[in-house]
């Protein structure tokens, strides 16, 4: 386990890093940093009141803050101590069982990564819903959650040529992650499905549907109870919430 | 009584600024704001509004705008020649760095910005509502087009009502010129020594390929310790890291930068320093020189006082009895002016 570090990133901005691999561990410790800080910041607010932004990564934590602040100075070292004897926080968020419909219409590389595992469409399918994944960070574009835990069975690398525009909702992998593009971008990843929950909505609180310290597990839903879904979800008819886990299972 | 500014022609690199969205980087939205805050301050201050009150921010060409509804206050600081078509006809010219008023149905012609940012900042600020705490333009977040960052012609933007409003004038709030200030890091351990010391040293221009979100630069490339160091794991970025790819070419990144990335950092621009990078335009040279942390905020502190200095200047001027070029060229050619007010000059 590497030794804390405090990384200046220009002169208003600390980096507290932890690592430089994505594995479980590090990242725990990046989401007990997190924990404690906010707990800190909850507690004394108008001595924290020069932080802007906690940024959560795969292996550190950015601090963004206001360089002209009385208390600029000193940050750097309360960080330091913050993070020195951080208890790791495995499992920091809420536990997710989200639909994924595998329609053709949608999983656009499913083919082509089935193909270069010499695996069955199917199977493919059943190797993602039996992972559970965990979310690192969220980044990219709003909402856009880098998830680890795929099958090595099913790394694939990004597209040679990634598309100019990914349809919204788009389920996809690349590497070792799997991610959801809440909204079209132009994308390198592999399609292999849709999620008819809205990963980011600015007028919800939190906009953004995950978190880092989240897992998510994928069920199989077919299109027409997916296009269904995604119409009571927009109704607000069906409510984000009636997809979190209990230990028991789905609420 | 609501006055508009309605767009007659969105013209192009035009968003609406403040000072940004702080808090929600940790969601994947960029902070926004102002390219150049000190300049937004100086258009700002010559109407009276609190420093951060959003504008229009110009860079490119910028836009056509009709005055709907009432009388509007305006200032422009920036690189650009502004012209007012009044309603009968009669155009002006409008000076930057001084506050002006517009009557309904009168044309306010931005134009081309010459290089840099510029912008236009209306007295009460805009009507509008904040999406996350602000009014920064982000295509992601919804809004009419001007807070996506697309303004369309048609679009009407509310205006708060000004009360009654001195003019006032300024001279333009002069950047420092010199090289660019940096930290350097986080990932200088990703080059050799000799290669950060001919970061420093090199001197590098500034491409085409420079928008809100960053600045490709041109020069003699930087060259990582292995090929495998011209990648991370992505980490946190900031507005001013310069990221460094394979390809060893500096992307200093800028306001509408995105949250994380995987490319080395080799330096960060200092905070003071990032709005006279932003009026730097394609074809520039520029220079990196290291500072310290400390040296860093010391040298922020002393552009506040001199920014502070500066709104000390703001002084009151009269409008002069301005030249009606559309009847000078038609009517009167012996005396040459329709209007008998002691002529300022008008510059």
């Amino acid at each position: 386990m590497g030794e804390v570090q405090l990384l200046a990133l220009g002169d208003a901005a600390w980096t507290v890093q932890f690592g430089t691999l994505i594995d479980e561990a590090t990242h725990a410790r990046v989401m007990g940093f997190v924990a404690k800080l906010h707990v800190a910041m909850q507690a004394d607010a108008p001595g924290w009141s020069l932080v802007r932004d906690v940024v959560p990564s795969f292996r550190s934590v950015s601090v963004l803050f206001d360089p002209l602040h009385e208390k600029a100075p000193g940050l750097g070292k309360v960080l330091m101590e913050l993070a020195a004897d951080v208890q790791s926080q495995r499992l920091a968020g809420r536990n997710w069982l989200l639909p994924a419909c595998f329609d053709s219409e949608f999983a656009l590389d499913l083919g082509d990564v089935a193909k270069r595992h010499e695996m069955q469409p199917k199977d493919v399918i059943s190797a993602l819903c039996d992972a559970t994944f965990r979310v690192y960070v969220l980044g990219f574009m709003p909402g856009f959650p880098y998830m680890g835990g795929l099958p090595q069975k099913l790394e694939t690398p990004r597209l040679a040529n990634p598309r100019k525009v990914v349809p919204p909702k788009s389920i996809a992998i690349a590497g070792q992650m799997c991610a959801v593009y809440p909204d079209s971008s132009p994308g390198g990843w592999n399609l292999l499905g849709r999620c008819p929950i809205p990963f980011f909505d600015v007028r919800a609180d939190p906009p953004a549907l995950l978190a880092p310290g989240d897992t998510v597990n994928w069920y199989e839903i077919d299109r027409v109870s997916c296009l269904e879904m995604e119409a009571r979800l927009a109704s607000g008819e069906l409510l984000t919430e009636k997809f979190l886990q209990t230990s028991e299972g789905l609420q | 009584m609501s006055v508009f500014l309605e767009v007659v022609d969105a013209g192009s690199g035009n968003t609406l600024q403040d000072a940004g969205r702080f808090g929600y980087r940790h969601l994947g939205i960029a902070t926004g704001g102002f390219l150049d805050p000190i300049w937004a301050a100086c258009a700002n201050a010559l109407l009276g509004n609190a420093l951060a009150t959003a504008c229009i921010e110009m860079r490119a060409l910028g836009p056509k705008f009709k005055v709907v509804g009432g009388v509007l206050h305006i200032a422009i600081t920036g690189a650009v020649n502004a012209r007012v078509i009044r309603s009968g006809g009669a155009e002006q010219s409008l000076k930057s760095w001084h506050s002006v008023t517009l009557q309904s149905g009168d044309q306010l012609v931005c134009g081309p910005v010459q290089g840099g940012v510029a912008y236009l900042a209306v007295q009460g600020g805009f009507d509008l509502p904040e999406i996350l705490g602000s009014l920064a333009s982000n295509s992601r977040l919804g809004g009419n087009s001007i807070q996506r960052g697309l303004p369309e012609s048609g679009l009407m933007i509310a205006c708060h009502d000004a009360e009654g409003a001195k003019l006032q004038r300024a001279d333009p709030f002069e950047h420092s010129s010199g090289s660019i200030r940096v930290v350097i890091g986080p990932q200088d351990d990703h080059f050799s020594k000799e290669a950060i010391d001919s970061f420093l040293g090199a001197k590098y221009s500034v491409t085409n390929d420079f928008s809100r979100m960053g600045m490709r630069l041109a020069g003699d490339p930087l060259k990582h310790l292995t090929p495998a160091h011209a990648d991370i794991v992505s980490d946190g970025i900031a507005p001013g890291a310069i990221q460094v790819p394979g390809n060893g070419l500096p992307i200093v990144l800028l306001a509408d930068c995105q949250t994380v990335g995987g490319y080395p950092k080799v330096a960060t621009v200092i905070s003071a320093d990032l709005p006279r990078l932003a009026q730097r335009k394609a074809g520039d040279v520029l220079q990196f020189e290291a500072v310290q942390i400390q040296q860093a905020h010391e040298i922020d502190r002393s552009q506040a006082d001199r920014l502070r200095r500066w709104l000390g200047m703001i002084s009151p001027y009269q409008a002069a009895g301005y030249i009606d070029l559309t009847a000078l060229y038609a009517n009167n050619l012996v005396d040459g002016m329709v209007r008998a007010d002691p002529l300022h000059p008008f510059e």
